[in-house]
């Protein structure tokens, strides 16, 4: 026991401590910090236009009267639905592959690419649950606002977008909890991610488990405490509620 | 000249019975009308109309001579304008649909903040264009007895306070005409007098008011004249006093005598 208890500390030591191994996984750390969090914003952005345009369509497209802004609608609707589909329908591996080595084949730094892949990506998931969130707001919130004189755009914008947003917060904390684990796959192209981080040192010491073990648990540590955060936004929302 | 008139309003939903069958009436500036009648009679429906929450199939509406909706003439029904239309019109709700969000000073402000926006002077006058708003809220929320209250959420004031504060929101941006859509329908008894007043008051500055309305005493004693709907029409106007206490129709009778049966 004590034998396998000190291989532990060296085996340890070796990967973190020398030669200052331990900056690849700080470093990697703070990327995907960085990546999921600029993502899940992107994506709140994204999904916030899509889910609007959605739920506009499905709202009022029958009561609609034939012309341009009919025509307009029914297209975004459509491109939206695109959009959903092949995003939701195709692996985030692929997408970044084609984001990194076809759309983006000069980008020195892959941070960026990453951002945008997974802000793009997240986009579609935030979009459905926006959409759900603006699709619960009581209609007499809509009619309030018009009846005072808004445009559609401004009812949307000041009235129905925070309260659907209140609604769905935990909804999108969840979601960039899920993020944080999925930016995992950016590591297959060469961006100096947590995941990278861990396998720069095991291609360095040759030891597998060490780095593989103490990665899985950042990640773990991560996801617990949003998690944990998540369940006391969740709290203070519901103490707030009317 | 009469300020609001209204005429042959049609309206159906889907393939059903027809909700209006042609509805006329006139509003003259200062007075206080209160629509009564049962439930699915129409009288909600007639007062979405007029605020265009909802299309009417038929008919025209026009304020202080100015035709505001004409079914036949696809030209006024331009969202664009519709949207300045309805500056006419004021509307108070049967739940209120305060903004929860905001504070009851900004709901009551909200409104003439974005249309201040459009202003082309805005940006240079920005500070005292806000002022003078927040000073007219203020004014509106003292005058319905919320003075004190400004700086709450809906969700820390009573029903009757939300309907207070909902009613100096309708008021934020001087409508022509004032329509309550059962204002005290959603409201606890103990509650209801507090609301009840404020319109009274409001009466007394004459503002010219349309109240849908359960509460025959009130009506009768508020309103300058009451119309008694049924089955999407008019089946009875006149003043106050006369249609509620001595009805000429056997259906409005009908109607009343359950009230007083109670």
């Amino acid at each position: 026991m004590a034998q396998w208890l000190l291989e532990m500390r060296d085996e340890f030591i070796k990967c973190f401590i020398t030669k200052d191994r331990w900056k690849y996984i700080v470093g990697g750390l703070g990327n995907t910090l960085k990546i999921a969090l600029v993502a899940v914003l992107m994506g709140i952005v994204i999904g916030s236009v899509v889910a609007v345009i959605r739920a506009t369509h499905d709202k009022t497209i029958e009561r609609m009267r034939p012309g341009v802004g009919k025509v307009l609608l029914q297209i975004g609707d459509f491109i939206c639905r695109v959009y959903l589909t092949v995003i939701r329908g195709t692996p985030v591996m692929i997408q970044i592959m084609i984001m990194f080595f076809v759309i983006f084949s000069n980008a020195r730094d892959g941070v960026p690419v990453a951002m945008l892949t997974f802000g793009i990506n997240s986009g579609a998931y935030v979009a459905e649950i926006i959409r759900g969130g603006i699709m619960s707001v009581d209609p007499g919130q809509t009619e309030a606002g018009r009846s005072l004189g808004f445009g559609y755009v401004a009812t949307m914008f000041y009235i129905v977008i925070p309260q659907a947003l209140k609604s769905v917060l935990p909804a999108l904390a969840n979601e960039f909890i899920v993020l944080i684990k999925e930016t995992a796959v950016a590591c297959y192209v060469a961006v100096n991610d947590l995941t990278k981080g861990g396998e720069i040192i095991r291609s360095q010491t040759y030891s597998q488990a060490m780095p593989l073990f103490i990665v899985a648990a950042i990640y773990l540590l991560l996801v617990v405490f949003f998690s944990w955060l998540v369940g006391k936004l969740e709290r203070r929302l519901r103490s707030s509620d009317h | 000249m009469p300020v609001l008139e209204v005429k042959n309003i049609r309206k159906h939903f889907g393939g059903k019975t027809p909700v209006l069958q042609g509805v006329d009436f006139s509003l003259d500036r200062g007075e206080t009308v209160a629509i009564i009648g049962s439930s699915g009679s129409g009288k909600t429906t007639l007062l979405r109309c007029l605020n265009f929450l909802t299309t009417p199939d038929a008919g025209q509406i026009s304020v202080n001579g100015e035709t505001l909706f004409d079914a036949a003439a696809p030209d006024t029904q331009r969202e664009r304008e519709i949207r300045k239309k309805r500056l006419h019109f004021g509307l108070v709700f049967q739940n209120f649909n305060l903004f929860p969000q905001y504070t009851a000073l900004q709901n009551v402000m909200l409104a003439s903040e974005l249309l201040a926006k459009e202003r082309p002077d805005y940006r240079q006058n920005k500070k005292q264009i806000l002022a003078g708003l927040r000073t007219h809220a203020e004014t509106l929320l003292q005058q319905v007895g919320l003075g004190e209250k400004m700086e709450l959420y809906p969700h820390q004031l009573s029903g009757g306070q939300q309907q207070r504060v909902a009613i100096a929101r309708a008021l934020a941006l001087s409508p022509d005409i004032l329509c309550f859509d059962e204002p005290t329908s959603a409201l606890d008894p103990e509650l209801t007098g507090e609301v009840l007043r404020v319109i009274r008051g409001l009466r007394e500055q004459r503002m010219t008011m349309i109240v849908v309305t359960h509460e025959m005493a009130f009506a009768r004693d508020v309103a300058d004249r009451v119309i008694f709907m049924d089955g999407g029409v008019i089946v009875e106007q006149g003043p106050a006093r006369q249609v509620i206490e001595r009805p000429q129709c056997e259906r409005t009778r009908q109607f009343l005598s359950s009230y007083t049966s109670i």
